[in-house]
């Protein structure tokens, strides 16, 4: 049989529109992110927290856990609490099978998409080093169980106000607040559909019956994971822009809105 | 549909090579692209090779790759297509053609005559019958579906692109295993074939396979990565490996 070359195909659909729209959306996000990694500053405005910083291990913001910078930071190294973080998070969305199919095609064509030539010979799939630590990602599943419990404190706290006059804490309801709740509703729907968690909650096994609770789990699990990939970019774009959000408040370009 | 005539650009040729013919047939409302090569065939090209057997989307045999996407011939209407440009009929690419849309499949039998077959445990009664529960065998049934038309085989890029036949069984099989694997009855181990010579870890979860199914199973969500999770238990989660020394008996 002929190989095929790069792209080469006898489909007559525009097969190359979904592969770049995936390449646009990861690129943008990974670029943007990456950016406001590196900011170290406007990542909170009153008890807003951006989630790219939260939680805030070491910061010079009132989120932070354990004070400001750490004496033991190198000094050569740029510092920003988002950095200690952000590998959890992105690992789990780095080594999640939706993702995992989706950037193979749209940044290593491989393929392209469905029934279309590639540019390599050689393939090893995920058997061989360096993909063979795919496998990870039911750890990372793990840190992102912790993450969208400190996410959701986030949201709780993002409900107390502190009146510059008295200096007391006072409930209500922001836009940031809703922005925040709903990321962290929208995460929590991506991460409770994880493949893994699904095997791992009942999938492993071969009688569910004799699990009442696994089962009951394994189908919650199961709802969120038919959709998985609409909670993935769902997800996604609600986390940058929970960020953005939270950010253009902060530089004081966007006016946060207090409902009540 | 008005009665008009479409041009079918169809592969003909065999082992040695071949090349697109391109014939007219008249289609009407209701036509498959089956009943136009069955129209061809009668009309115009009377030794045009396909193999075809229900025309109900049963059977399986009329896998072929129309305008490129694999697709069941019998099921793929005409009145989804545009029909102002040439239709291109071709056989599987992922297997060696016989003859015109005709292709050697026997790769797929030799490959699931390796794959351990079911094992139950013993009986659960005197007259050698099981107990078993719905809820249980719910999961392997969405497997039982599967028609055996090899369009998943045909479309995943380890097979049609790489060609690695031996190192790999393809979606079919890894559905066909997990049917098994995950059967409530079954006792049988097929972890280790899967993961060394059969090749589990070799999808790279583009999930071709689910999108040409025409029975719509669920391949790579239901049947490859569960399988995929169940090799990452055995080999590669030392957490699931301490467990296990507590618990070294697993169920089922």
């Amino acid at each position: 049989m002929i190989r095929r070359s790069l792209g080469q195909t006898s489909r007559r659909d525009v097969w190359w529109v979904w592969p770049v729209l995936v390449f646009l959306g990861l690129s943008t996000f990974i670029v943007y992110s990456t950016w406001a990694a590196f900011q170290g500053r406007d990542y909170h405005f009153g008890p807003y927290l951006s989630p790219f910083y939260s939680p805030e291990l070491w910061g010079d913001s009132p989120h932070s856990w354990f004070g400001p910078k750490p004496g033991w930071w190198p000094a050569w190294a740029p510092f920003s609490p988002a950095l200690l973080i952000l590998w959890a998070p992105g690992g789990f969305r780095l080594t999640c099978y939706y993702y995992r199919g989706a950037y193979y095609k749209a940044f290593w064509a491989d393929p392209p998409s469905c029934a279309v030539g590639e540019p390599r010979k050689s393939y090893w799939g995920e058997s061989s080093l360096p993909l063979i630590l795919q496998n990870v990602h039911r750890y990372f599943f793990y840190l992102a169980a912790i993450f969208l419990v400190l996410l959701a404190h986030d949201v709780w706290k993002a409900m107390w106000f502190t009146d510059p006059g008295s200096g007391k804490a006072h409930f209500g309801i922001g836009v940031g607040t809703i922005v925040l709740a709903v990321n962290v509703c929208l995460l929590g729907s991506y991460s409770l559909g994880c493949h893994s968690l699904r095997h791992l909650i009942g999938g492993s096994r071969d009688q569910l019956s004799k699990a009442p609770l696994c089962a009951k789990a394994y189908q919650c699990v199961g709802c969120f994971n038919r959709r998985h990939m609409m909670w993935a970019w769902f997800s996604l774009f609600s986390v940058g822009f929970a960020d953005l959000y939270v950010r253009l408040c902060s530089k004081g370009i966007w006016h946060d809105w207090r409902i009540f | 549909m008005v009665q008009q005539q479409a041009t079918f650009s169809i592969w003909r040729g065999d082992s040695a090579g071949g090349k697109t013919v391109d014939y007219t047939a008249e289609v009407s409302e209701g036509m498959v692209v089956l009943d136009a090569v069955h129209q061809i065939q009668a009309t115009q090209a009377n030794d045009l090779a396909c193999r075809w057997n229900c025309k109900a989307g049963k059977c399986g045999s009329c896998s072929a790759e129309i305008n490129g996407m694999p697709r069941l011939m019998c099921m793929t209407r005409l009145n989804d297509l545009d029909l102002t440009q040439p239709v291109t009929v071709e056989p599987m690419r992922a297997f060696p053609p016989v003859r015109d849309l005709v292709t050697d499949v026997s790769w797929n039998f030799r490959v699931k005559k390796k794959i351990k077959k079911f094992k139950p445990r013993k009986p659960d009664n005197p007259d050698g019958s099981w107990h078993m529960l719905q809820g249980d065998i719910d999961r392997v049934q969405e497997f039982r579906k599967c028609i055996e038309c090899f369009l998943c085989q045909d479309v995943c890029h380890v097979l049609r692109e790489h060609q690695m036949y031996e190192e790999f069984i393809g979606p079919r099989y890894f559905v066909y295993t997990a049917a098994l694997e995950m059967h409530p009855l079954d006792t049988e181990d097929r972890l280790p074939e899967l993961k060394q010579s059969q090749g589990a870890g070799l999808c790279n979860i583009t999930k071709c396979c689910t999108k040409v199914c025409p029975e719509n199973i669920h391949i790579t969500d239901n049947a490859i990565i569960p399988l995929k999770e169940r090799i990452v238990d055995r080999y590669y989660d030392p957490l699931k490996k301490l467990f296990r020394m507590f618990r070294p008996k697993s169920e089922g």
